[in-house]
């Protein structure tokens, strides 16, 4: 397993760590304690109903972030539903991000400089797509790369392998991230596969596969970034199996981890905790102090707040918007619909 | 003009819109340099690259799912499905995904694809060849589904299909590949979608068809014809979205009207039509509407074909149980 920086916050691989500024240090963990925060708000405001489908991200802010850090902003992101915070740092606007929970389709309307699809539901389908995103960045002579992630149960859909062997068959340039959580809902990864690791699955495509500790952001984003390296030098995709946990539940839709996982797991990784180790790192460098991180932490709360309230303001949906979103142009049928609907609208 | 096969017609269009369109791209399992099972790829790599034209790994879900991505990029996939007996290995990525790309991005992201794909029987195919699902694509909002019926409705439609900024699925009955010619302009031109064609005028009874359909519900009308019957033939083109309009149009001055599909009766669209004309044109009705269809069993084994698939003495049949209601 790839690591660079240990659950102490110490280099143990001096070779390979990252050319990153002081700033770019700063950066990430500035973004990971602030999507650790919004966990816990999207958590508070999912229980207060003011949230709908929300998936935790705590645990995986360096599986998450460390790889979203080693792209560009033309680089396109094929999200899971776990995946809202890259999107987020890509430049999904806040407020959008909560209308994605509550189911408004205007959380899915991404700016036109924003490079990524929303979130996908449908396990596996973002993988597929991710080989496609790249065919077309590689037949339209772009430098730039498709990402996608799943998580370990995911690695077990018939689309996994089809996506990871058609990227490969083209080599296009797509890195596929499997975050390996150790769980699919209540299904722990040994009842996935009989295989050891899932970055080994790479070999079924004949593409490169790396095991990375997903709780350490420097190992995350350097692998990562090595990976964007050889796909757009022509050198085809790459998997990354990071492994990470997930504090809370599998979403907040009633799943209780307590029914098939113990404390002694959750505090074993705990230790292991990304921001932890790397704030850890930081001090020891004389980077990161207690005020930067409440810092952030109140800013993360005051942002979070106030679109939380750009939310609510926006405008509900209406039945016509929904149809007017179906087709370029209305076939006949919707035509007539819409008709029916403006009139009961107008009502 | 040329006298071309509905084969040829669809080579043609391909062919049309390649030389149109730089960012249309043509893939599937044997369509580069094999030209296709059918041929119907014939020689368009060699003419446009393999760039353009290009094989792909066996499975299903990637052809469609990797066209679903491709799409983000600003190009017009034309992917094939190689009997559409196999859209199951794509059934996600079809209506799952292609379908809904436009609705569930608010209108950021769009899918301009066209999904080319044979069935249909008469011709002994083996297993999941020839089975009709077009049922299946007609329920899911989000999607085209055209059927010509010949070669010149396949040239015009196929070059509309491509164009068409949302995701089409222009199936190509196997029967009719080669069965006859048609005078085929050589030129561009389109077909709107969603349009029906009256394929044969009449004032009796309204014999509603499309792909092979269509054939047997003319010769049906001959049949009748012999008989004082003079029957009017739709030939609906596509059939999601149904052009209501020429059919009530139709069924008005009739008073009767037969649906006809190949289709088994609790699939295809057959029922669907029915209940657009006892919503639109009861009072006009002398009769119930009734339908042709094959039985409620799976795709015959291809011995029983014959005995199985609707055909016109079937439609001459029903046309008569309508007409001595």
């Amino acid at each position: 397993m790839i690591q660079i920086l240990d659950e102490n916050g110490k280099i143990v691989d001096e070779d390979n760590v990252p050319d990153l500024s002081d700033d770019d240090l700063v950066e990430l963990m500035k973004r990971m304690v602030y999507t650790r925060v919004l966990d816990q708000r999207s958590i508070a405001l999912n229980r207060q109903g003011r949230l709908g489908f929300y998936a935790p991200t705590a645990g995986q802010e360096a599986s998450q972030l460390g790889s979203h850090y080693a792209l560009e902003k033309d680089d396109f992101i094929l999200p899971a539903y776990r995946d809202v915070p890259q999107l987020i740092w890509h430049g999904l606007p806040l407020y959008q991000a909560f209308l994605f929970s509550r189911g408004h389709f205007h959380g899915n309307q991404m700016p036109d400089d924003v490079n990524a699809l929303s979130p996908q539901i449908i396990i596996g389908a973002q993988i597929t797509q991710a080989a496609g995103v790249a065919v077309g960045m590689k037949k339209k002579g772009k430098e730039n790369v498709a990402i996608t992630y799943t998580g370990d149960g995911g690695a077990s859909q018939g689309d996994f392998y089809e996506g990871i062997n058609f990227a490969g068959a083209y080599q296009a340039p797509a890195i596929f991230v499997v975050q390996n959580n150790q769980f699919a809902i209540s299904v722990p990864v040994d009842k996935q596969s009989a295989a050891n690791t899932i970055s080994q699955k790479a070999a079924a495509a004949g593409i490169p596969g790396f095991l990375v500790d997903g709780m350490d952001v420097l190992a995350v984003y350097q692998v990562t970034k090595e990976a964007r390296e050889r796909a757009i030098n022509g050198d085809g995709p790459t998997l990354i199996e990071t492994m990470t946990y997930r504090y809370g539940p599998h979403t907040m839709a009633g799943d209780d981890p307590t029914r098939y996982r113990t404390d002694d797991m959750d505090d074993d990784w705990e230790k292991k905790d990304p921001i932890v180790r790397f704030r850890k790192y930081l001090e020891e460098k004389d980077l990161w102090s207690e005020d930067q991180e409440n810092a952030v932490v109140e800013k993360a709360k005051e942002e979070i707040k106030a679109a939380v309230k750009k939310a609510d303001k926006y405008d509900k949906m209406k039945v016509t918007d929904l149809m007017e979103n179906m087709y370029e142009e209305l076939p006949a049928n919707l035509q007539e619909q819409m008709e029916e609907y403006k009139e009961k609208e107008s009502k | 003009m040329a006298q071309m096969t509905m084969i040829q017609a669809i080579t043609n269009a391909l062919q049309t819109e390649l030389k149109n369109d730089e960012d249309v791209l043509v893939f599937g399992e044997d369509v580069g340099q094999n030209g296709g099972v059918f041929r119907a790829t014939e020689g368009l790599q060699e003419e446009f690259g393999e760039e353009r034209v290009f094989d792909t790994p066996l499975a299903e879900s990637g052809i469609i799912g990797m066209a679903v991505g491709m799409s983000t990029q600003g190009v017009r996939p034309v992917p094939e499905i190689q009997f559409f007996g196999f859209v199951f290995e794509a059934m996600d990525a079809v209506s799952g995904q292609a379908a809904r790309f436009r609705y569930r991005s608010g209108g950021r992201w769009h899918a301009p694809i066209t999904i080319r794909s044979p069935f249909g029987g008469g011709v002994h195919t083996p297993e999941l060849h020839a089975d009709s699902l077009e049922g299946l694509f007609a329920q899911q909002p989000g999607l085209k589904v055209v059927i010509p019926s010949g070669p010149y409705d396949a040239k015009g439609l196929l070059i509309q299909s491509i164009r068409d900024n949302d995701p089409v699925i222009f199936l190509e009955h196997m029967k009719l590949y080669r069965s006859f010619r048609e005078e085929v302009p050589e030129e561009e031109y389109t077909l709107e979608l969603g349009k029906a064609e009256t394929k044969r005028e009449g004032k009796d009874i309204t014999l509603i068809a499309y792909g092979a359909m269509v054939h047997a519900a003319l010769k049906a009308a001959e049949e009748l014809e012999e008989e004082n019957i003079q029957a009017e033939v739709i030939d609906l083109r596509t059939i999601a979205p149904i052009d209501v309009d020429t059919i009530i149009e139709s069924v008005k001055k009739t008073s009767r009207a037969v649906v006809i599909q190949e289709a088994q009766r609790k699939a295809g669209i057959a029922a669907s039509i029915v209940s657009e004309i006892q919503e639109r044109a009861i009072l006009h009705l002398e009769a119930p509407v009734l339908r042709v269809t094959a039985p409620d069993t799976v795709y015959p084994f291809s011995e029983a074909e014959e005995i199985w698939l609707p055909n016109h003495k079937d439609i001459v049949e029903k046309a008569k149980e309508s007409i001595n209601f």
